[in-house]
Formats: C-alpha cells, sequence, structure tokens
C-alpha cells in the first residue's frame, strides 16, 4: 500500500530513491516480482528435472516452449555461455544448469517439502549420486540410442555396469529397503533418477530393448517404479507416442 | 568436541589442493595423508569404492569424495569464512562460474597443453572463447568472489600455479596479460595469498611430472597412424 503512493511519484522524485526500491518499484510495475519462467523443451530430461522441482513446491510459473534448431532471443540473452534449457528466469534473474536450479529452488522457496536433506552428510551422499547419474549415463546413453550392432552392444554394457554401481551404492537409501513416497517428497537424487531412467519404458520400446531390467537391476526397477506412480511424476511426462518417434528419429538420423 | 578430520589427497593433484585451501581458509585442523596413485593404500579404495581417486574428505569417519561435493559440504559445516555467497542467487551464480570452469575452461586448457596439431588450435580457440566469458564475470572485482576468496576462486585456482608451468613447458600464453588484463591480475594475486602462496606444489617437480606427461602424450600421438603429417 505504501508502494502504490510511489507509482505516482514523478520520475525526478524516483531517481531519489535508493536503487533497489527503485527496482522493486519497476519490477513490480513490470509484474516482474516473484515472476518465474521456465524457458524448455518438450522432450528435454534436464528440464523435466525442474517442472518436478516447481511442482513439488507449488510454484506457479511460465513455460516457454524453445525450438532448439531456432533459439529465441530471450535464451540466447538469458544463457548466452550454453544457449541451452532449461533457464529458470526468477524476478528477471536468469539461472542456467538443471542441478544448479533445483539448488536454487530448494534454498529461495523455503515453504513445502525440501528438495535436499538438512544434514551436510546427506547432503553429499544425494549431491554424489546425483553427480554420478549426470556424469556417467549421458555419453553411453546418447551413443546406444546412435547405434547399432556393436557399437550399440558397447555402449549398453556401460551403461549396464555403471546402474550396477548404482545399485550398489544407494542400497541403504531406503529404510525398509523398499522405495516408498510420502505424499509427492521427491528429493534431488528421486529427480534426477525418475529424468534420466523414469521413462526407461519409452526408451525401451523406440529402442526393442530392456534398460531397466528388475531382475539386474531391482532397486532401480522399484524406484522407478513408484516413482512413476506420482501425479507430480506423471503430470510431468512427455507423451509416450510423440517421445518414442522421437527417440527413434534420433536414432534413424544417425544410422542414415 | 572430538573432530577427526583427515584429507586423502597426493602431492599435486590440482583437485585435492582446493580442499587444502578450503581447511586452510577456515582454520580447520586436519591430517593430510599423501597417497601414491600408482598404489593406492587400501583405505583409498574403502573410502572411495566407486572412483577410487583423491580428493577424500573423511569427517569422524565418514568419507566424503567429489572436490565440489566436499567443498560444499565443508561451507555447511564449518559456518566461518563462507566459500559461498550468502543470496541464492549469488550461489546459483557461483555455482554455474565453478561448473563453467571445471566443464569448459579446465578442458580447453589441459588439451591446449596436451594435444598437438589442428586438435591443439582448436582447443586454444575454445580456451580464449572460455577466457572472455570469465574475463567479463571479473569486472570490478579482485577475486571471483569479491573481496575475499570463494568457491569459484578455489575451482579455478589451479589455473595460476599450472598456466606459468604449461607455457614454461610448451612456450604456451594461454592468459594474455593483454587480452585477459583482469583475469591475469586474479592470477597474480591468488597465487600471493597467504594460504595459497604457502601450498603450492614443489615448481621443480611439477615441470618434470608435467614435461613427462606431455612426452608420453606426443609419443603416443605419434606412433598412432591417425595422426597427420
Amino acid at each position: 500500500m505504501f508502494l502504490s503512493v510511489f507509482f505516482f511519484l514523478t520520475g525526478k522524485l524516483r531517481e531519489m530513491l535508493p536503487l533497489h526500491i527503485n527496482q522493486k518499484l519497476r519490477k513490480k510495475e513490470m509484474g516482474e516480482e516473484n515472476k518465474v519462467t521456465l524457458y524448455g523443451m518438450w522432450a528435454s530430461p534436464f528440464v523435466r528435472r525442474v517442472k518436478i522441482a516447481l511442482k513439488i513446491k507449488g510454484i506457479p510459473y511460465e513455460y516457454v516452449e524453445e525450438d532448439l534448431r531456432n533459439k529465441s532471443q530471450f535464451l540466447l540473452q538469458y544463457n548466452p555461455v550454453h544457449k541451452k534449457v532449461p533457464v529458470l528466469v526468477h524476478n528477471g534473474n536468469p539461472i542456467a544448469e538443471s542441478l544448479i536450479i533445483l539448488e536454487y529452488i530448494n534454498e529461495t522457496w523455503k515453504n513445502g517439502p525440501k528438495i535436499l536433506p538438512e544434514d551436510p552428510f546427506e547432503r553429499a551422499k544425494v549431491r554424489f549420486w546425483a553427480d554420478f547419474l549426470q556424469q556417467q549415463f549421458l555419453d553411453s546413453l546418447r551413443s546406444a540410442t546412435k547405434s547399432s550392432g556393436e557399437a550399440h552392444e558397447k555402449a549398453m554394457k556401460d551403461v549396464f555396469e555403471k546402474l550396477t554401481v548404482f545399485e550398489e551404492g544407494t542400497e541403504g537409501f531406503f529404510p525398509n529397503g523398499t522405495p516408498h513416497f510420502e505424499g509427492e517428497n521427491l528429493g534431488f537424487l528421486d529427480i534426477v533418477l525418475c529424468s534420466l531412467f523414469g521413462s526407461h519404458k519409452v526408451g525401451e520400446e523406440a529402442l526393442a530393448m530392456k534398460i531397466i531390467d528388475p531382475e539386474r537391476h531391482p532397486l532401480i526397477h522399484s524406484w522407478v517404479t513408484a516413482m512413476n506412480e506420482l501425479p507430480v511424476v506423471k503430470e510431468t511426462l512427455p507423451p509416450h507416442d510423440k517421445m518414442v518417434s522421437f527417440i527413434q528419429s534420433l536414432r534413424g538420423n544417425s544410422l542414415d | 568436541m572430538g573432530e577427526e578430520v583427515k584429507l586423502f589427497r597426493s602431492w599435486s593433484s590440482p583437485f585435492a589442493l582446493r580442499i587444502v585451501w578450503a581447511l586452510e581458509i577456515k582454520g580447520i585442523e586436519y591430517e593430510a595423508v599423501f597417497e601414491d596413485l600408482s598404489n593406492k593404500s587400501p583405505l583409498l579404495l574403502q573410502y572411495n569404492p566407486v572412483h577410487k581417486k583423491i580428493p577424500i574428505l573423511v569427517h569422524n569417519g565418514r568419507p566424503i569424495v567429489e572436490s565440489f561435493v566436499i567443498l560444499e559440504y565443508i561451507d555447511e559445516t564449518w559456518k566461518q569464512a563462507p566459500l559461498l555467497p550468502e543470496d541464492p542467487y549469488e550461489r546459483a551464480m557461483a555455482r554455474f562460474w565453478a561448473k563453467f570452469c571445471e566443464d569448459k575452461v579446465l578442458i580447453s586448457i589441459w588439451s591446449a597443453f596436451i594435444k598437438q596439431g589442428k586438435e591443439q588450435e582448436e582447443a586454444m580457440v575454445a580456451a580464449t572463447e572460455n577466457l572472455k566469458f570469465l574475463e567479463k564475470e571479473m569486472k570490478g572485482k579482485k577475486f571471483f568472489g569479491g573481496e575475499r576468496i570463494g568457491y569459484v576462486d578455489l575451482t579455478l585456482g589451479w589455473l595460476a600455479n599450472l598456466g606459468s608451468i604449461f607455457e614454461e613447458i610448451v612456450g604456451l600464453k594461454i592468459v594474455d596479460e593483454e587480452k585477459f588484463p583482469l583475469l591475469y591480475s586474479w592470477m597474480q594475486d591468488f597465487a600471493e595469498a597467504p594460504i595459497i602462496r604457502d601450498n603450492w606444489p614443489p615448481r621443480d617437480k611439477m615441470i618434470v611430472k608435467f614435461q613427462a606427461l606431455l612426452d608420453a602424450a606426443i609419443a603416443s600421438s605419434s606412433s598412432s597412424s591417425s595422426s597427420s603429417k
């Protein structure tokens, strides 16, 4: 209410206000205060992570779909270094890199479920395994999607070996041994796992092979299955058939 | 309180050095365990079974690995002399630039040093582009962290030492004072900060080590039939 008085101030008087109040006024006028915009692409698992986090926290946001073959001026302005999605823009400030965005969301919106554990050691464990998922699989999964025959076999062998490391390393993470989620309480590591392997059935259909085998990797399988039951996960799942075609086209373009 | 802090490191690893700096900046007492990476101890393998690497921080018997994860753990556990800013947006920016330094700057500069011919030229181009972003980021600041050394400085700190070592070995000027004046002065300021200066590995040993790495790389690239010329 006090602020609304200032809307009527002339330009000169406004200039005399401290800079941060001036900026706050401008943002309020532009409707930018607390405005959240997510620049993304429908098939990107990295963008999906941010969507899941925003939903868990109940944060309203505007979504902007980017055509990555024809990137918007906004995207290039907000992420000049990498020119990639996702980019989260909050109060006019852009944040890039999906895991960094997740940490930002956790630290900025204190209400609702915590995305990272409070205890520093537990956090370190979660960050370690999220980093493992992020670093160890992308190259092999890409390679497997785009190759056939021996190259494909080799890439998938690498994926399976690393899945086993993950399976064994996260063995003690659930109290009863079985993954179970209260409400929509997905955490940092759950979100990353879900984004990479949650829609494994889509990849399996597109590539005609098993990626997450319940016999080989029972923990991971039951983990993603439990997550896939949650509304927040279902709501952020890209359309099945569209995804299958998309993966097949990625593959088709490379095998020509 | 009975705090037990151990750092598994090697004499030369720049990744472990980040943790040394962080512990020293915060005034945390710790025991350094030097590993011979050609002959890893059972303890190292037990504490880091996934990657089998250093650095490993062991705090009250519990291991934390991966230098970025360790730095965040240290900052969250010991609150004095913070490495990351308090504001969430500033923290996000620090994490962004640290990742950029690791994924892009380090990789391109390493390639510019270790590779030959066309690959080396391409790496230099990439390194220059990456450094331009950093130069811009340094405007108006003494360190990336502001007045004090922070998270990003610790991440990029290896450059303040290895930059001149690479230059001495291959005559490659990576951070040209004219092209990158702010980065150049950052390197001087960082290298001369007491905690940093007192912890550099011995320079002559470093030159021997990196010359050997380069010789091995040259030998293996000229013996492979696919290299040009």
